[in-house]
């Protein structure tokens, strides 16, 4: 494994699908009365956010404390940078503190990889979401999720499964990341949006590009709908939520042609109405739920094994001593 | 003046020719011939270095008034100098816009106390650069700065009317308006060249449609007014096929091309590193191909370096917080030379052309940009062709240090510059000119 986790493209096959099972080793730590390991003790991660994100700050603060580590949660808002500090001189503020992991949502593109590659901190980097760029630790959540649903098996890639993502994929660091990541794992990739929606530029992506969502659903084998913006219409990306619902949004009868097995899945947070219908998100083909919880052992395993080392995620003496801690 | 009254060049190979000797007196080329002498004369053997007329940049930003702690009139000068420049043209987007003869009138004198390099004000073509009520061009090229060359540049002339008005006005005084081509919609918020690597990286793209679509109607504007029309830092493929077609139909069309457009690609934004964030944007390998033919065939006139010094806390954070530009006046020799003379695409004279005489006229500069003969002003700049070395910024005059190439090996260095016979650099070092004119 490498330092930091920037991007999912820097991810080999080997460091997912070990991500992945150290991933299904947490998992299991999440069904006992305590949940807490001893790996990280002693440790200090600052959950850097840039941007607001309750849903992925408190995630990774879960997954951090689920390792014993000390976490600082630093908010821009309110904070020195909002009252003009630069992202350098608070990288320093940050080293001088000691931080040993830093997880930072940035709305920059690239901030993370700054961060990771000025020279300003010594700690490891962990991208939480920059910009239209990634979030590395959500396509791994995904790929976690679509391997207990589609394959079941641990040590287990994605090969030959077939996966539509649906949406704005222009401004989607949620695609960029599971591109890389689901291709890199062996899966089929297609991307599904109106031509407005998609990067100048895709065509060099490893996947493929569909502007009609129904002739590309009854061949997935996993369908992921990212949220669409409705401030998008006005500026043209499309004509109007009720079209763009039409043509692009699944709603219960587009689910009933999917194959029988065929799982929906959403990044959240829903549009209902817009992208997805009520009746697709509550109805039990939808993982959004389990993708949360999904994300918690992800970003586990992810600390774990930037900040903890390579060994097996849970040595034998971890194990003991978290029998006895019971 | 003082002792370097005369002086003598050994073994100069004027424009790459053979090595002959040239005898400056009085501020002008006296004498050029094989074994001249003269006893009082201060004589430098070049060791068969090229000699070219003094370079003239059509684009550079000088940041005085308003931006000091980026660069000012004298050390921008001087970094010119070390270049092997002997005029420059500052930019209007200063605080305040030189949108006025008092404007530009102070900066003009700053550069003449100084003495380092001729500069000769850029006129906004609006008033602080708006695009919507013309600045009073007239009394910016009636003042003792004698602009010649009007642009917003930093922002395109984007509104239609006012475009085809400047371009009508100027013709009463032989003026040109420089266009900074960028259509502001297609750009809101763009942050490097749309193409594969943007999508990639999730930054917003910079189309090269853009600037195309602006060339296309400036160059058909200044058909219909009969007027001409510089474009700024051109910078994609399609930019030169519509400028190659308004030539052909005899259009009274001329453009620039950037040291770094010919050199550096849109892959390099992969670092994130500011460094690489210009605007127009870095763009692809097809795109520096392109512009090397181009300006190698004529249809690009000349090379601009749109020198753009920033701070170093202006690039030392995030690409999105990052100002675009990059510094140029100490590094364009050389990037020509690596782009366009090592690969066979230009001689010395043809970089004369592109870097000193064509400039000169395109900006009505009188005094720059002329043959090396007996009889012309001793603007000159003396090169060390075999020279390779590495960029160092630690060594730049200019204020500022955000060059692309630091760590870089280029060829080329500048020996000597003169100016009207003085010399303003000595063995690659600035030679006290302050006050001397």
């Amino acid at each position: 494994m490498k330092r930091h986790l920037i991007s999912a493209a820097d991810l080999t096959r080997d460091d997912a699908v070990l991500i992945l099972d150290t991933a299904e080793e947490m998992a299991r730590f999440a069904d006992r009365p305590i949940k807490k390991l001893p790996t990280l003790r002693g440790r200090t991660i600052v959950n850097l956010f840039f941007e607001d994100s309750t849903r992925t700050r408190i995630s990774f603060e879960a997954a951090a404390k689920r390792l014993s580590a000390d976490v600082i949660n630093f908010s821009a808002k309110g904070s020195s940078v909002s009252k003009g500090e630069s992202l350098k001189d608070t990288a320093l503020t940050l080293e001088a503190m000691g931080a040993d992991g830093v997880v930072i949502r940035h709305g920059d593109s690239g901030a993370p990889h700054r961060l990771a590659t000025s020279g300003w901190i010594g700690g490891s980097v962990i991208n939480a979401g920059d910009g239209t760029h990634e979030h590395p630790t959500q396509a791994l959540l995904d790929a976690f999720t679509m391997r207990r649903r589609l394959v079941g098996e641990e040590g287990a890639a994605l090969d030959g499964k077939r996966i539509t993502i649906v949406g704005d994929i222009l401004h989607s660091r949620v695609a960029r990341s599971n591109v890389h990541l689901l291709s890199t794992l062996g899966a089929h990739v297609t991307l599904v949006a109106p031509p407005t929606l998609l990067p100048i530029g895709v065509d060099s992506w490893p996947c493929e590009v569909s502007y009609d969502l129904d002739a590309v659903l009854t061949k997935s084998d996993a369908v992921m709908m990212l949220r669409v913006q409705r401030e998008r219409m006005n500026a043209a990306f499309f004509p109007t939520e009720r079209e763009y619902a039409r043509r692009y949004g699944l709603d219960g009868e587009r689910m009933a042609r999917m194959p029988e097995d065929a799982i929906v899945m959403h990044p959240g947070p829903m549009n209902r109405g817009m992208e997805i219908t009520a009746e697709v998100a509550d109805s039990p083909r939808c993982t959004a739920v389990e993708q949360v919880a999904n994300g918690v052992s992800i970003r586990m395993a992810v600390m774990y094994l930037l900040l903890g080392g390579s060994e097996p995620a849970l040595s034998r003496d971890d194990t003991a001593r978290t029998e006895e801690n019971n | 003046m003082t002792e370097q009254n005369k002086t003598l060049l050994r073994g100069a190979r004027i424009l790459g020719g053979e090595p002959q000797d040239v005898l400056i007196e009085g501020g002008t080329v006296a004498e050029i011939g094989q074994g001249l002498r003269a006893a009082d004369a201060e004589v430098v053997e070049t060791g068969g270095a090229v000699l070219l007329p003094g370079l003239v940049d059509l684009h550079t930003h000088l940041r005085e008034p308003g931006r000091e702690d980026s660069e000012t009139v004298l050390t921008g000068t001087r970094a010119a100098a070390k270049g092997g420049y002997t005029a420059v043209h500052a930019m209007a987007n200063t605080f305040p816009v030189a949108d006025t003869a008092g404007v530009v009138e102070q900066v003009w004198r700053l550069g003449k106390e100084y003495g380092y390099c001729d500069v000769r004000p850029v006129g906004a073509v609006t008033v602080g650069l708006e695009g919507k009520q013309l600045a009073e061009l007239g009394a910016m090229h009636d003042s003792a700065a004698e602009v010649r060359v009007f642009s917003d540049d930093g922002k395109c002339v984007d509104d239609a009317v006012i475009m085809r008005r400047a371009l009508e006005y100027v013709k009463a005084f032989d003026g040109v308006v420089a266009q900074h081509a960028q259509e502001p919609r297609l750009t809101a918020g763009a942050q490097m060249n749309e193409g594969i690597v943007s999508a990639e990286l999730g930054l917003q793209g910079w189309p090269a449609v853009a600037e195309e679509s602006i060339i296309a109607r400036d160059v058909l504007l200044a058909a219909h007014v009969g007027s001409r029309v510089h474009i700024c830092h051109l910078s994609t493929a399609g930019s030169v096929e519509i400028v190659r077609w308004a030539k052909s139909k005899g259009w009274n069309v001329t453009a620039e091309v950037t040291p770094h457009h010919l050199l550096l690609t849109d892959e390099l934004v992969r670092s994130y590193n500011p460094v690489y964030k210009v605007n127009p944007p870095l763009r692809t390998e097809a795109d520096v191909m392109a512009l090397r033919e181009a300006l190698a065939d004529g249809t690009i006139d000349c090379v601009a370096t749109d020198h753009a010094p920033h701070p170093h806390e202006d690039k030392d954070c995030e690409w999105g917080a990052a100002a675009m530009g990059m510094v140029g006046l100490e590094t364009a020799l050389s990037v020509v030379q690596h782009t366009m003379v090592d690969t066979g695409l230009l001689d010395w004279a043809q970089v004369a052309d592109r870097m000193s005489f064509r400039p000169a006229a395109i900006g009505r500069l009188e005094g720059h940009g002329r043959p090396v003969s007996p009889g012309e002003p001793a603007n000159l700049v003396l090169l060390d062709a075999d020279y390779r070395g590495q960029v160092d910024p630690a060594g730049f005059a200019s204020r500022s240090a955000n060059t692309p190439y630091q760590g870089r090996e280029l060829p080329g260095r500048v020996t000597h510059t003169w100016l009207r016979g003085r010399p303003t650099v000595v063995d690659s070092k600035l030679v006290g000119a302050a006050g001397a004119v």
